[in-house]
């Protein structure tokens, strides 16, 4: 049954929000349904398909398994607190150029993901950025241009460092 | 993001989506992302039974609960008001009977959805159980219990000789069939089974539908064509149609699975009973459960040929479990049987099948419409009668192939076909000789050729001049992802010679939109793009006639300046801007400046002097787009296990509107067609689907895809179609599963009939070649 709202302070893109939310309540749910952000996605609400994927004090993690409540006190980063990142912009301008999506609906979770690939590894291989990447699915791309926009992304920001 | 500009026009070039920006940033809005004001939320009530009567309801106890609105179910529909593309036999939700685990039975409207799912939880139905039938050929045979006691009387479109457990079928004959085995040197026979396979659009679906003041609704869903969404629900609640405008957020991919209706019937009874806007959004396992899938199908199919490797004679019988609606299962057969020979040509061809009503979700449209499960059969038959008589697979192609001039299977005209040119990129980029690897790893190569239309039914366009001479496109067209807004927007800014960014595209909106059957069967760029073509010509004209007027000259004398003018030919400074033309309308002469254009597509799909056939579900269909597509794969002997090594394709698809938007449709329908291949069966635990959840089906991932996936397009075009195209959507999937198997066999001496090929059943197959 459905049970009784707390209010929590959530740290999400740099700023605190008090929020209701339930003792079942996922990250994803309070993120998108209290607070509206609403780039993460629910494919799967399991964990699976990755379309849910924010930065929670640094760690790439599905929201859709995270508890609310467990992330009072933690730094939560969804895709619309990313904005700001030259590494995302990089991929997007390589995601754009590269056609590395179609329907959309995966993208912001593979775009926190990979921005966190280019943050810890500014040059990946193919190799790395597959593993990095495999736990989210497309159904429409095929993969291949994901794999070619992270890599540009990955060479137009080692151009600009030099 | 946008620093892509083009001068002009931009037909052929990699322009990116229109929606980069957004969907890039994560603003991007899909059904789940609308929030209204006092919106309330919506869950529903699933069958849990394969089939069963309804006696009754029991809502008190939901309705009771704090916070519930409003619940709606068949008691609150007329059992007389049916929907469906060919026979309109499916209710809004579940009325008087239930017909599958999972379908829809009851929604209730709460403040919230976790109020909505615990009420769903607290509808009590009173079932009367009844035996189910859940294999299509038990449900044809006699005393079988009838998913639907009369199905004789449901109102249909075509002649589909629906009677019982038969929901349709469909038998085409050309040239002597019977008499045409004996001068057959060879014959290959087989039976193959193939499975469902789940859409698995990310985005799960879902709908939000608004009440006006006046009772008129606004619906808002995951869709492929705003006026299918209209139709259904309109059918299926006996609603005027005058009643209800359907307009579309962006769309999570659509791969057939939200052609038709999913929750938009059920959810506009339940508005319409709240008079509240109410939201629901599937749940993944709802998805799987109550949506659609792609139709198992047993395919019993026989192929002769002469001893120089001519191809004679075909038999193909399919037999299609339908589920326990008709959906698109009579277009699917229909179709299927249309490309059963695929782009060969076999004169002596009996083509026929028939689809049963079961107890189990319906099947229906899925990316390749039939198409993948008869290639699967056809091009596997072909490689057998190479192997007989001792041709090489392409050379035994080759001999067969369609070329320029040939008729299509029931004796349509084909106007452009490079598939020759196809095969001469097969036989370049990927020679038939595998590497050897040694050890337990075998690799091989196969090939599988196959077609696919691009013209089916009904289109428009209207193109209007805004006063600063910039245009407005309006088509009607979903864009579920593939890109039809951008390259829409690319054939009109070309056949009006101005950049894309001075082409919007208006979003699809039955009350304002042109009507477009839908963003299916591969036609957009073909179809729409037609409309676009002659309504930018219209306004072409009426420029012309405005600029002859201002320049006073003759209409015949003037040209489209590429960048919005018109021009004196041959003057260079003798030009009107359209903004200045377009103001002179507005506020001066003749009006605003509007160009439309509708049609519906009307080449026939059959010449009744070449072809007899019975039951066809599509009167007018074609244009056919071609492809040959090779695979490398590695077979580990120990386990079974196939991986795709690489793959390389070649494409006749007309004229290539956007080069990176094409490769991504093939790259695309390569992949979901290995997995299809190898990975994907939804199972059924009796009546019970048993994995309807992400965790238990799997499709590939990046960790799956093959080390390169090489596309390519050869010169073409189409004389019809817009700027030379043709289809591209569909065909990369058709014959994916069938090279595989092809290559399996290459690398292993093993056939397999069955879908997915498993490593179990490779393994099996294995065995079997090693006992042969």
């Amino acid at each position: 049954m459905t049970a009784a709202l707390m209010n929590i302070v959530l740290r999400v893109n740099g700023e605190d929000a008090a929020v209701p939310a339930g003792l079942h309540d996922t990250l994803l749910t309070v993120l998108r349904d209290r607070l509206q952000l609403t780039a993460a996605k629910r494919g799967c609400n399991q964990g699976v398909c990755g379309a849910c994927t924010v930065r929670i004090d640094g760690t790439t993690m599905r929201s859709c398994l995270s508890l609310a409540q467990a992330c009072e006190g933690s730094e939560v980063t969804t895709l619309e607190g990313l904005e700001t990142s030259p590494r995302l912009k990089a991929l997007q301008a390589a995601f754009a150029a590269h056609g590395a999506f179609q329907c959309g609906f995966c993208t912001p979770g593979l775009l926190v993901s990979a921005e966190a690939l280019l943050e810890d590894e500014p040059r990946p291989d193919e190799a790395a950025v597959r593993k990095a990447l495999s736990g989210h699915l497309c159904r429409c791309t095929g993969y291949a241009k994901i794999i070619q926009a992270v890599q540009a992304a990955a060479r137009s920001l080692s151009e600009v460092g030099k | 993001m946008s620093a892509w500009r083009s001068e002009v026009g931009a037909v052929g070039e990699a322009v990116p989506a229109l929606e980069s920006e957004e969907k890039l940033s994560g603003r991007a809005q899909y059904i789940a992302d609308l929030y209204r004001p006092g919106m309330l939320h919506a869950a529903i009530v699933q069958s849990p039974h394969a089939h069963a009567r309804i006696r009754g309801y029991d809502l008190s106890r939901a309705l009771a609960l704090p916070g519930v609105r409003a619940i709606v179910t068949g008691e609150d529909l007329d059992p007389a008001h049916r929907m469906g593309a060919f026979i309109k036999d499916e209710p809004a939700l579940a009325v008087e009977k239930v017909r599958y685990v999972g379908e829809i039975v009851a929604a209730v409207a709460a403040d919230t959805e976790a109020i909505a799912r615990d009420a769903a939880r607290l509808v009590r139905v009173d079932y009367e159980v009844l035996s189910p039938v859940l294999d299509p050929a038990q449900a044809l045979a006699p005393g079988a219990p009838l998913v639907h006691e009369q199905s004789d009387r449901y109102a249909r479109v075509f002649d589909a000789g629906t009677l019982g457990n038969l929901c349709s079928r469909t038998d085409f004959r050309e040239g002597d069939p019977d008499a045409a085995w004996a001068q057959c040197d060879v014959v290959v026979e087989g039976t193959y089974q193939t499975q469902a396979q789940a859409h698995l659009s990310l985005e799960p679906c879902g709908a939000l539908a608004e009440v006006d003041p006046s009772g008129r609704v606004t619906l808002w869903s995951a869709n492929q064509s705003v006026f299918r969404v209209q139709a259904n629900v309109c059918e299926s609640l006996g609603l005027p149609m005058t009643r209800l405008r359907c307009m579309t957020p962006r769309v999570g991919a659509g791969f057939g699975n939200k052609m038709e209706p999913h929750v938009q019937p059920a959810l506009v009874k339940l508005a319409l009973k709240a008079r509240r806007c109410v939201k629901l959004v599937l749940s993944r396992e709802e998805d799987f459960e109550t949506v659609r899938a792609r139709h198992p199908i047993t395919i019993r199919m026989r192929t002769g040929a002469m001893r120089d490797g001519t191809l004679v004679a075909r038999e193909t019988e399919l037999l299609l479990d339908g589920g326990a609606y008709g959906d698109d299962s009579p277009g699917v057969l229909g179709y299927a049987l249309l490309m059963n020979c695929g782009p060969y040509n076999i004169p002596h061809v009996h083509a026929h099948g028939r689809v049963a009503y079961t107890n189990k979700l319906r099947f229906g449209a899925f990316r390749g419409f039939g198409v993948p499960q008869v290639t699967f059969a056809s091009e596997q038959q072909i490689d057998e009668i190479a192997q007989r008589l001792s041709l090489a697979p392409m050379e035994i192609r080759r001999r067969n192939i369609k070329r320029p001039g040939d008729v299509w299977f029931g004796g349509q005209q084909i106007h452009s076909n490079e598939l020759a040119a196809c095969l001469d990129v097969i036989d370049r980029e990927m020679p038939p000789a595998a590497p050897d690897t040694g050890g337990p790893m075998t690799r091989g190569r196969g090939v599988a050729i196959s077609a696919h239309i691009s013209g089916l039914l009904a289109s428009g366009a209207i193109v209007r001049m805004l006063e600063d001479g910039s245009l407005l496109l309006n088509t009607g067209a979903v864009d579920i992802g593939q890109g039809s807004n951008t390259a829409l927007t690319q054939i009109c800014a070309e056949a009006l010679q101005v950049p894309v960014d001075r082409v919007a595209i208006a979003s699809p909106d039955t009350d304002g939109s042109p009507y477009n059957w839908g963003t299916t069967a591969s036609r957009v760029t073909y179809v729409t793009g037609r409309s676009v073509v002659a309504a930018a010509g219209e306004v072409e004209k009426k420029l012309k006639e405005h600029a002859s007027q201002m320049m006073e000259c003759d209409p015949a004398d003037l040209e489209l300046r590429p960048g919005g003018a018109v021009a004196l030919k041959g003057v260079p400074g003798k030009a009107v801007t359209f903004a200045d033309i377009s103001g002179r309308a507005h506020w001066a002469v003749g009006g605003p400046i509007i160009g439309s254009h509708t049609w519906v597509f009307d080449q026939k799909t059959v010449d009744p002097k070449r072809a007899l056939v019975l039951g066809l579900p599509f009167q007018q269909i074609g244009i056919f787009s071609f492809s040959a597509v090779a695979v490398e794969v590695e077979v580990d002997t120990v386990t079974g296990k196939v991986r795709v090594v690489q793959a390389c394709s070649a494409s006749d698809v007309g004229r290539v509107i956007n080069p990176v938007m094409a490769s991504g449709q093939v790259e695309g329908a390569f992949v979901q067609g290995m997995g299809y291949a190898l990975i994907e069966e939804m199972v059924w635990d009796g009546g019970r689907l048993a994995n309807p959840t992400l965790m238990d089906y799997k499709i590939p991932t990046m960790a799956e895809q093959p080390e390169s996936i090489r596309v390519f397009f050869v010169d073409s075009h189409e004389p019809t179609g817009p700027f030379g195209a043709k289809s591209v959507g569909e065909l990369g999937i058709n014959g994916v599963a069938a090279a595989i198997a092809n290559a399996i066999h290459d690398a292993t001496g093993a056939r397999l009939s069955r879908l997915p090929m498993t490593g179990e059943r490779v393994l099996a197959a294995l065995r079997g070649a090693e006992r042969a």
